[in-house]
């Protein structure tokens, strides 16, 4: 009896509770500006955490920038607010994790740093008809499996390798083609593995033979193994596929094991197109070049971008600015919808002609969820900088290849 | 490929000498004292932090910080143990388990928290220098970290077989209750253990930031290849841990080297299964009595 008394008690007490405060809060709640959530997939925690946080960075940058500007407009100001999920570098994480955002009711999402974890989300995001706009997710089989949901606004990795050969064929013929073999260095995943499958394929093409392919898992502890295959190799280029830390160590390794080369020259390099790799490892980070995503540094919104970054404290890299740019194009999808229904947010995305972004794209058009006019572009490291060298109207610095010789 | 053969067992063996220097705190708590210490990857992650700090705010070269963080990491470990495990796990090795689990996770989470997951690299003079070898070159700090690995082992046996510390330790970790009976303090022997498992962890972190980098994640990169050595080496064995250590290097670059990098780990466990079948008590650990 006394059981059951208490019971009744607890329940009368928490109704109160929940009238008194839980829901009186949703009127006060309403009589705010409205708000409307976009989602935000990122491997916070696990091997990829890094790029994660830097992608999460650049997201909150550009939903501040979009609320400070009056936010979507068509929805009478709505503010948008920014729903974040953890997707630990794991894939099976990543796909769970989208239930997350379904439950905090976002309208459409970006990510999500690593292909392995984009083929994750993006399949189960389609269960739900809830759009991913894919900030890096190279994998051509992001957009190989027709799924409506999938919109991938960076380049892929077929793009990105035809134009890193295109430009590495006008450097080499620019310097009389010193270059003529090459060792490629990659990740195991899908990423490096896809990339080098395409490099072994269309070097030859290009007038370079390819001596010898590495792969190597993620994390990797020692690179000495790598490098004097490289050097045994005797190839005049190297190019590298993989993340921050392997590629830290490998140049370390590279440098310690005497290996002399042309050019290092990454192809979505992991570090090629970091400001803190060159910081801490400025020694062997000169004249590596990169193709990879980089923002258009003339662009208005590209130098408030890079100041608030530098205020922040943290580091510009590539993660920032795809971050940054994906919430553009879901903003603009919101604006030209007006509502955030997830099946009218596709159909918006699937109709893009943005081309405000901070990437150096045309308009965006979005063709089986690739967007057709995303390209990469070239960086080299000189001194404390990392320069824009190709295409020459978003060039910063004019290339130096080969690289000079030490000494 | 032959003349890759040399340079990739030197380069093991320092690989490896990193693998038993980790190793050989974690066989003092794993092997001497049978608690289970998820946190020791963690632990080796605060160190790498500490030492990466020392270097970044006060310029003090990572071998310079040798004697600040050993001292440090040890009062650490003796704190941990003393405070939080023994008091938490109440005897029950299950606890224990669980109890440095819970450690590691609340350390590796605050560490995301507080440093990001940014990786850190430390910029030294020496940091490209390397010693040629029998026509190879081996990084300088790999080349300093096997020697430490070669002397602090003996060190640690000695100080285990021959002072009086050492034999209370190993007192208690035979017969816990007949240590109490002669007048060993219990507590303090363990969490004395502890705290040098935790200043080699230290010593290691030394050792490695000057050819490695530090992310709230790096401990899970040496934990598992750790425990291998420890089980493998022969369980609380410290010159096993250190032949143990110097085989899984060699193993694994050679494995690196004839089958690719992806599949250097498994040459790893391949010799762990392999050693455990023909000798259960690992290499130079002492059998069971039934």
């Amino acid at each position: 009896m006394t059981h059951h008394l208490n019971r009744r008690s607890l329940l009368k007490a928490s109704g109160a509770l929940a009238l008194a405060s839980g829901l009186a809060a949703p009127s006060i709640l309403r009589a705010q500006a409205a708000t409307v959530k976009v989602g935000i997939l990122e491997p916070l925690t696990g091997n990829l955490a890094y790029n994660g946080t830097q992608c999460v960075a650049g997201a909150k940058f550009a939903v501040e920038a979009l609320n400070a500007a009056g936010g979507i407009k068509s929805m009478g100001g709505a503010q948008i607010e920014l729903v974040v999920a953890d997707a630990q570098s794991r894939p099976e994480v990543a796909a769970a994790a989208v239930d997350t955002l379904v439950e905090a009711g976002v309208c459409a999402f970006t990510g999500a740093t690593a292909s392995s974890l984009g083929l994750a989300s993006t399949q189960a995001a389609a269960k739900y008809n809830l759009a991913q706009v894919v900030s890096i997710g190279t994998a051509e089989a992001m957009v190989e499996r027709g799924l409506p949901n999938v919109f991938r606004f960076t380049p892929g990795v077929n793009k990105c390798t035809t134009v890193a050969l295109d430009n590495l064929r006008l450097l080499n013929e620019g310097a009389g083609s010193p270059v003529k073999t090459a060792a490629i260095v990659h990740e195991d995943g899908p990423f490096g593995s896809g990339m080098a499958k395409i490099l072994n394929e269309r070097l030859p093409g290009i007038g370079i033979e390819v001596v010898e392919t590495i792969q190597h898992p993620t994390p990797q502890r020692d690179f000495n193994n790598i490098a004097l295959r490289v050097k045994a190799s005797k190839a005049d280029i190297l190019i590298p596929s993989n993340y921050i830390n392997e590629y830290t160590l490998m140049a370390k390794a590279i440098r310690q094991q005497r290996v002399e080369l042309m050019a290092i020259y990454s192809i979505l390099g992991g570090a090629a197109s970091n400001i803190k790799f060159v910081r801490e490892n400025n020694e062997v980070a000169q004249y590596v070049m990169d193709c990879n995503h980089w923002y258009d540094p003339q662009k208005p919104a590209s130098v408030a971008l890079a100041e608030n970054v530098a205020k922040a404290g943290l580091d510009l890299t590539y993660d920032v600015m795809v971050a940054y740019a994906s919430v553009q194009v879901i903003a603009d999808a919101l604006e030209r919808s007006a509502s955030d229904d997830r099946e009218k947010m596709i159909e918006a995305l699937a109709a893009s002609t943005f081309d405000g972004s901070i990437m150096p794209y045309g308009p965006t058009k979005f063709v089986n969820g690739d967007n057709v006019n995303s390209q990469p572009v070239n960086t080299q490291i000189r001194g404390e900088k990392i320069e824009l060298v190709f295409p020459k109207e978003y060039a910063t610095a004019e290339a130096v290849f080969p690289m000079p010789k030490e000494g | 490929m032959s003349s890759l053969i040399l340079p990739a067992v030197l380069s093991g063996l320092t690989m490896g000498a990193i693998y038993a220097l980790v190793a050989l705190g974690l066989t003092l708590i794993y092997g001497v004292l049978h608690i289970i210490n998820f946190a020791h990857g963690s632990l080796l992650m605060l160190a790498l932090y500490a030492v990466y700090f020392l270097h970044f705010y006060l310029g003090i070269d990572p071998y310079i910080a040798i004697p600040i963080v050993l001292p440090v990491f040890f009062v650490l470990g003796y704190a941990l143990q003393r405070g939080l495990i023994a008091p938490m796990s109440s005897g029950s090795e299950t606890n224990v388990l669980l109890v440095t689990l819970a450690l590691s996770l609340a350390i590796d989470n605050l560490a995301l928290y507080f440093w990001t997951s940014n990786t850190r690299t430390i910029d030294i003079p020496y940091a490209y220098d390397t010693v040629e070898f029998l026509g190879a070159y081996l990084p300088l700090g790999r080349v300093i970290a096997f020697f430490a690995a070669l002397a602090v082992a003996p060190v640690l046996w000695l100080f285990m077989e021959h002072t009086r510390l050492g034999a209370s330790i190993k007192a208690v970790a035979i017969e816990k209750r007949g240590a109490e009976i002669v007048g060993i303090d219990v507590n303090h022997a363990y969490a004395v253990c502890f705290g040098i498992g935790t200043a080699c962890v230290a010593l290691a972190a030394c050792l490695l930031l000057p050819t490695f980098y530090v992310t709230p994640q790096v401990g899970y990169t040496f934990v598992l290849v750790a425990f291998t050595t420890v089980v493998l080496g022969g369980m609380g064995s410290l010159p096993g841990a250190l032949v143990a250590g110097l085989l899984l290097g060699v193993i694994e670059s050679l494995c690196g080297l004839f089958l690719g990098e992806s599949l250097g780990q498994i040459g790893i466990f391949l010799a762990f299964i392999l050693i455990l079948l023909f000798k259960p008590s690992g290499l130079l650990g002492r059998g069971v009595k039934a």
